[in-house]
This record gives C-alpha cells, sequence and structure tokens, in this order.
C-alpha cells in the first residue's frame, strides 16, 4: 500500500510539473485561439537559463527560479511582438507549422551554444534526499515540486478569479471583440498573459530538469504532453489544465510503474476519445 | 452552355511543363555525378506528401498523424518479404490495402471533428500505433526494425542492386502511376466535389453532396498513397524500423507539403525536393545544425508564401505574362 502511495505521490509531482508547463499555452490558446508549441522551447529555455545561473555564475538554486521564469517571460514576449502577433487571423494548422519551425530553430539554438548532451547540475543538499511523511519515505526534491506546484495553481486560480488584471484576461477569453469594445487593450492584456504563460512555462523547464533530464531535444519530447494535456483539460481554463495536468502525471508514472507493457497507448486513446466526445476538452466551453 | 465542363477538361489536360516534369525525372537518372539514392528518396517522400496533399490541399483536413498510414504500408511490405511473398509489385498492391481500411475507419472517426481536436485525434492515433509497434518486440523487433526483408527481382528480370538502380526506376515507375490516378482522381467529379467541400461545406450539403461521407473515402485514398509510399521504402531499403512511423515523420511530411505548397499534387513532389536536397547539402555542411536552416525556412514560408513556394510561383508567372501581354498592347482573353 505504502509503495502504491509513493508512485502515486510520485504521479502528482510529475503532474504538476507537467502543469507548470502547460498553462501558458492553455491560456494562449483560451485567449487568442492561438496554437504556440513554442511554449515547450520557452521551457528549455527556463532549464537553461537556471543551469547557467546556478553553475556558471554560482547563484543558489532558490534564487535562480526567477531568473529563468524571467529569462523566458522575456523570450516569450520578444517572439510574440515580433512574430506571433502577426498569425493571430490564421488557421490552426499554420500556426502549428510556424511554431514547430520556431521550436526547429531553437533546438539549433541550444545545441549550438550548450552542446548536444544533457545537462548536469547539482541540487542544494537540503533539496536532495529522503524525507518520511505519514510514514511514506519521500524523495525531497518532489515534496518541494507538489508544494510549489500546489501554491503556484493556487495563485493563478486566486489571481484570475480575484484580481483587475484576471478579470480582464477572463473578459478577452470570452469574447475578445466584446472586451475590445468595453475599452480593454486587448494587445496589451494578452502580451501580459503572453509574458506570464512563457515565465511559467521556463519555470517549469528550470524545475524539470532535474527530474526529465535537460538537452536540447527536451521541447520535442513534451510537446506531445503539453498539447494532450491543455486539449484535453480545455483552453483557457487554470483548473482544467491543472486536472488534465495531474491526470496525465499520475497515469504516466503509475503505468510505467505496473503496466509497462501498455507504455502510452492508455494515455493517447484517453486522449483521441476525449477529443472526439468534447472537441474542446473536458473542461472547455463551447466555442 | 459547355463553358463549365470544357474548362474542367481543360484543367484535366495534360499541359507541356507536366510533360518536361516527368521526362527530367527520367532524364536525371542519365546525369553524371547524380545521387541516385537521393532520387529515389526523393519520389518516396514525394509520393508520401502527394498522399497528404490528398487530405489536407484538397479536402481542407490537416493531419498530424499521416505516418501512421506510411508505417502501416512499409511494416506491411516488410511482413509479406520477410514471410515469402517477395514479389513486389504485387506485394506494394496489397500493402495499401490494410492502410486503406485505417484510413476508412479515421474517416468515419474524425468526420466530425476539426481545428485542434482534428490534429490531437490524428496525432493520438499515430502515436497509439507507433507505441504498439515498438513494444511488439516479438512481432515487429521492436526498436531494432524488422530484419531478412527478402525481395524478389522486378518482374523477375532487375534485381535490387547496391547503387540503387533498380530502385530508382521501381520508385518512378510508382511515384509516376500513382500520380496518374490520383490526378484522374483529383480532376473526378468526385474529387471536384471534395474541393466544393473544402470551400464551403454548407453550401455542397445544398447542392445534395454528402460531404460527411466523403471525408472516409478520401481518407482512404489517401492513406492507400501513403502506405505505398512506406512499402517503395521498405521494398527499396530492405528494412523497416518504428521511425517509420514515428511523429518527426509526420511533422516533416508536413513541413515538405507546406514548403511546396498545398492543393495541386505536385507541391509535395517539389517540397520533398527542396527539402531533402537542402538537408542532404546542409547536414554536409553542418550535421547539428541543420534543423535551424529547415526551421528557418519553414518559418519563412508560412510568413511570406503562405500558400508554399509552387503557387506563389505560378502566381508570380501570370502576373509576368499577363503584363508582357500588356506590353504588346493585347491583353490576354477574360
Amino acid at each position: 500500500m505504502a509503495a502504491v502511495l509513493t508512485v502515486l505521490f510520485n504521479g502528482i509531482a510529475y503532474g504538476f510539473l507537467l502543469f507548470i508547463m502547460s498553462v501558458g499555452l492553455s491560456v494562449s490558446l483560451g485567449m487568442m485561439n492561438f496554437v504556440n508549441l513554442a511554449q515547450a522551447s520557452f521551457s528549455m529555455l527556463g532549464g537553461y537559463a537556471m543551469v547557467a545561473a546556478t553553475q556558471r555564475f554560482g547563484v543558489p538554486f532558490l534564487a535562480s527560479l526567477p531568473i529563468a521564469f524571467l529569462a523566458a517571460a522575456a523570450a516569450s514576449v520578444l517572439i510574440e511582438r515580433l512574430v506571433l502577433r502577426h498569425f493571430y487571423d490564421t488557421d490552426d494548422l499554420t500556426q502549428v507549422l510556424l511554431t514547430l519551425g520556431l521550436v526547429f530553430m531553437s533546438i539549433a539554438a541550444v545545441t549550438y551554444f550548450w552542446g548536444g548532451s544533457y545537462q548536469r547540475f547539482d541540487l542544494p543538499a537540503w533539496l536532495t534526499g529522503q524525507q518520511d511523511v505519514l510514514g511514506l519515505t519521500l524523495e525531497t526534491y518532489r515534496i518541494f515540486l507538489v508544494l510549489t506546484g500546489a501554491l503556484l495553481a493556487a495563485l493563478l486560480i486566486f489571481g484570475l478569479e480575484r484580481t483587475r488584471f484576471g478579470a480582464m484576461v477572463r473578459a478577452c477569453v470570452d469574447n475578445q471583440r466584446v472586451a475590445g469594445a468595453c475599452g480593454l487593450n486587448t494587445q496589451l492584456i494578452f502580451a501580459g498573459a503572453f509574458a506570464i504563460g512563457g515565465g511559467l512555462a521556463g519555470l517549469g523547464g528550470a524545475l524539470a530538469a532535474n527530474l526529465l533530464g535537460l538537452d536540447p531535444n527536451f521541447p520535442l519530447r513534451y510537446l506531445v504532453y503539453i498539447l494532450i494535456i491543455v486539449s484535453v483539460g480545455g483552453m483557457g481554463t487554470i483548473s482544467g489544465t491543472l486536472a488534465a495536468g495531474l491526470a496525465l502525471g499520475t497515469a504516466d508514472v503509475m503505468g510505467k510503474y505496473y503496466f509497462p507493457q501498455f507504455g502510452g497507448v492508455a494515455i493517447y486513446a484517453a486522449t483521441v476519445a476525449v477529443m472526439l466526445w468534447r472537441p474542446h476538452g473536458l473542461m472547455g466551453r463551447r466555442a | 452552355m459547355s463553358a463549365v465542363p470544357e474548362w474542367f477538361a481543360g484543367k484535366a489536360r495534360w499541359s507541356g511543363f507536366e510533360i518536361a516534369f516527368w521526362c527530367a525525372l527520367a532524364g536525371a537518372y542519365f546525369l553524371p555525378n547524380i545521387d541516385i539514392a537521393l532520387l529515389s528518396q526523393i519520389f518516396i517522400w514525394g509520393l508520401f506528401a502527394m498522399s497528404l496533399d490528398l487530405l489536407l490541399g484538397y479536402r481542407g483536413i490537416a493531419s498530424l498523424g499521416h505516418a501512421a498510414f506510411f508505417g502501416a504500408g512499409a511494416y506491411c511490405a516488410g511482413f509479406l518479404g520477410k514471410y515469402g511473398w517477395g514479389e513486389p509489385v504485387s506485394g506494394l498492391l496489397i500493402s495499401m490495402l490494410p492502410a486503406a481500411a485505417l484510413g476508412w475507419l479515421t474517416g468515419k472517426l474524425v468526420q466530425r471533428v476539426s481545428g485542434v481536436a482534428l490534429l490531437m485525434v490524428t496525432l493520438g492515433l499515430n502515436l497509439i500505433l507507433f507505441d504498439f509497434v515498438q513494444r511488439s518486440t516479438a512481432l515487429t523487433g521492436g526498436d531494432d526494425g524488422l530484419q531478412g526483408i527478402a525481395v524478389d527481382p522486378l518482374l523477375g528480370l532487375f534485381r535490387f542492386d547496391i547503387f540503387g538502380r533498380t530502385a530508382y526506376w521501381y520508385s518512378l515507375g510508382a511515384l509516376f502511376a500513382l500520380f496518374v490516378f490520383l490526378r484522374a482522381f483529383v480532376h473526378s467529379p468526385f474529387g471536384l466535389a471534395l474541393t466544393g467541400s473544402r470551400e464551403n461545406a454548407r453550401r455542397m450539403i445544398m447542392l445534395g453532396s454528402p460531404v460527411e461521407g466523403d471525408i472516409s473515402i478520401v481518407f482512404a485514398v489517401s492513406a492507400a498513397a501513403a502506405a505505398a509510399a512506406g512499402a517503395l521504402l521498405t521494398q527499396t531499403t530492405q528494412f523497416v524500423s518504428p521511425a517509420t512511423l514515428s511523429f518527426q515523420r509526420s511533422a516533416d511530411v508536413l513541413v515538405m507539403l507546406i514548403i511546396g505548397g498545398a492543393g495541386r499534387l505536385y507541391g509535395g513532389l517539389i517540397g520533398a525536393l527542396i527539402f531533402l536536397v537542402m538537408k542532404d547539402w546542409l547536414a554536409a555542411l553542418s550535421p547539428v545544425y541543420w534543423y535551424f536552416w529547415i526551421g528557418l525556412l519553414l518559418v519563412l514560408v508560412v510568413s511570406f508564401f503562405r500558400k508554399g513556394v509552387l503557387p506563389s510561383l505560378e502566381t508570380g508567372m501570370r502576373g509576368l505574362i499577363a503584363r508582357l501581354g500588356k506590353a504588346r498592347g493585347g491583353g490576354p482573353p477574360a
């Protein structure tokens, strides 16, 4: 029983990571109906920013996380203003191809600067080892991940439901034209939301580097999972993305432990079934 | 009264450009220093991209999982070769059948979804097949691929030699035969109805055209053509691995089609030519970074030639001809 609970806990930790990496895409899809695969590249960028800060400049791990957030947020705003905003009125496929091109470029660029091998870095001593919690032996880093993820999810949901900026974002998700007609600067709000989403992706990448491994192929490896989470959870809903992220994380880890012969088939089949049953995602509203 | 059928018939007629294009492909073999292995790859990928064009270009259905059909054909041809059916031409034709059935089913599944959901369903189906093949090591050899595929001499006369001469003519012949079929298909009334559904599905329903049922048929035809490309790859290399089914392959073929231009069959061929020649050239320059330039090309193509290289060239040519005509004093007939 304890073993099952430990595996479940690991799955939840993984799910929170996936949630942090995906939530930005959920917002951009919900607001602008923009399929931004480059989200996965922002995650990778955050990871490399963290590694560079801690390994090259000796920044402590905790302090390197905001750096990863800011680096990815800055990059996402830059890309959004320079490239992506010209493609808001195009179809899904064009957006997929455009951002896939950006992903290819980011992979090659990162290989150029950092080489193709996995990045190695050391966690601070207080995050390594294991802790006994309620009779379970859990890895300290995963506990840290779950706490961070839960805190971020709570902040995001609170921010979206209770703050002025959150209300503006929700207005834009619901009906961008009417929101604009009411005097909201939708472009600015979108750029802000996009920056937060990109920054979170970067933070997710920095947190994931230790657990998932960081190399130039990181975006391609997690792109499919990010897409599944966002489309299954429902675009533009934080809680849907959170639920889908946790479900996918637990299903993936539990599946690998207990049903290794099935691999990802169950997850992919569930995705196909959900998409056929509810094309806008489980918690998505009808567009 | 007969102007409209005549216009369509004119569209279906072979132009001098087309005849020259196919003669050039055949003639390329005799050029000195030509890389015929690369050209054979271009034919196979070109056929694959052409099959996707049927879906995307003519019916407006995007698929992120077209490698599923390519891989189905590749594995089918592999199994045939491994278990004693070495005759290549009939093997190629047989390999198209399971994929066609798979495509028909996929069409049935996706006929009501669109946009992101459609991309996710096709991607998901592709991933399921990939995972299954990769894990069924007893059946497929898993990541090591299927070994020991024997292919008989083509027509009982030409062995598949290590220089790829037979492979060249075989893939070119198969490509041309399928192209002629697909060309007739898209110019048939059924093919024209597909284009109509792409442009305005509601209006086609008003005209009494079975818009949704058509999707599974075009999926089946497209899947069969993709499977033929996969079978060609297996037969000419005598090897098949799960990479034939990978998401990477699905993405690459989409990139080729978009670079070349969707909606005119030749776009896939031109796209495969540009992509593979570029890859060959860039990978020789820098084996690690060539994907950067493919990515940049993709970004530039969707930014500046929204319709792909071939249609943009066509528009440019037409503009030039019109201008020349005006300069001579007589405009082109309206």
